[in-house]
């Protein structure tokens, strides 16, 4: 199937049921490393980019994943905010005006957000964040999809990637944001922000499957 | 000319005491607004409020932003792009400095009247006074 403006509408649905059926999971990860608020400020940033698309109505895939990024980073609170919610308006950008777009478009939409991550936060991969969970599910929607393979397989192999990079942020020690001040204590736990992360894409390869 | 000044702090309560102080040793001429916490009143940042901020700070000389940590960089950093992509908004530039040295140091320049360029220039100048 192609990514068209139910399908981005459905995955921001799918994310935010995602976030808010695991809210105090997210904030229990958090409160091992963080600050005990990433349930909370997922809930209310996606809650917020679901307003904020049925308010602006948006016609095409893009304007819709620059909708729900516009509602989160206004409504978040934390660092999450300005981190998902340039993403989501990065991705948007990247898909243009199209108004169905297939896998290697979808695919550079997800690059794009990679790198506005990078970009804002200033992390890296091994550092213990995010990046440790998109990273990877980029590269693997990105093989997928220069061979030619549907959403579909890519999204599914792309949160399948990110469960791996977010089991994999147990070890590390954390290098950025409020964990980081813990130094070797923020080693042995998953990082929130990967495991947001994880829902996110899994909630992806639900509605494209 | 008089550069205003925005402090952004996850905290309501730091990003307006901060603003008191630098106000106190600045003087009248000078607009410090604080953009402090959520925009329901928790601690967190609120994009809307620091754009608020810098629309009220900002005569047309421009704004310097002294910001705490976390989010609240990212967000001002946020609102830095969004005013780029938009255009025609205030002269804002970030301030990589340390909160409280900073805003005063920044205040305390702004109230002479030199330019942006001086003003965020003298708060990053803040991290070498040292104290012991």
């Amino acid at each position: 199937m192609a990514f068209d403006t139910a399908t981005a509408t459905a995955w921001i649905t799918a994310a935010e049921a995602a976030v808010k059926a695991d809210e105090a999971r997210l904030t229990g990860l958090d409160a091992a490393i963080g600050d005990g608020d990433h349930g909370a400020n997922m809930a209310r940033g996606l809650s917020a980019a679901l307003t904020n698309i049925a308010e602006k109505a948006p016609t095409t895939p893009g304007d819709v994943l620059v909708s729900a990024g516009r509602g989160i980073v206004a409504k978040t609170g934390g660092a999450s905010g300005p981190l998902y919610g340039s993403a989501f308006r990065r991705a948007g950008k990247a898909l243009g005006d199209a108004a169905s777009v297939e896998a290697p478009e979808l695919g550079a939409a997800l690059e794009a957000a990679l790198t506005a991550i990078k970009e804002l936060g200033g992390a890296n991969e091994g550092d213990k964040t995010m990046i440790d969970a998109l990273a990877p599910a980029v590269a693997a929607f990105q093989a997928i999809a220069a061979d030619g393979g549907p959403i579909a397989m890519a999204a599914a192999a792309a949160a399948d990637a990110a469960e791996q990079g977010l089991a994999a942020t147990i070890p590390l020690q954390a290098r950025k944001g409020r964990a980081s001040y813990l130094g070797p204590r923020s080693v042995g736990h998953e990082d929130p922000g990967a495991a947001s992360t994880t829902l996110i894409l899994r909630a992806l390869a639900e509605v494209t499957a | 000319m008089t550069v205003g000044i925005v402090l952004v702090s996850h905290s309501p309560a730091v990003a307006g005491s901060v603003a008191e102080l630098a106000g106190e040793l600045a003087g009248p001429s000078v607009t410090i607004r604080p953009a402090g916490g959520t925009d329901d009143g928790r601690f967190g940042t609120s994009i809307e409020l620091i754009a608020a901020a810098v629309a009220a700070a900002d005569s047309g000389d421009g704004v310097c932003v002294l910001m705490d940590m976390g989010s609240s960089v990212l967000t001002s950093k946020t609102l830095i792009e969004d005013l780029e992509d938009d255009g025609g908004g205030p002269v804002v530039r970030l301030a990589d400095a340390p909160f409280t040295e900073g805003a005063v140091a920044a205040a305390v320049l702004a109230s002479t009247g030199q330019d942006l360029d001086a003003v965020v220039g003298t708060a990053e100048q803040a991290w070498s006074m040292r104290k012991l």
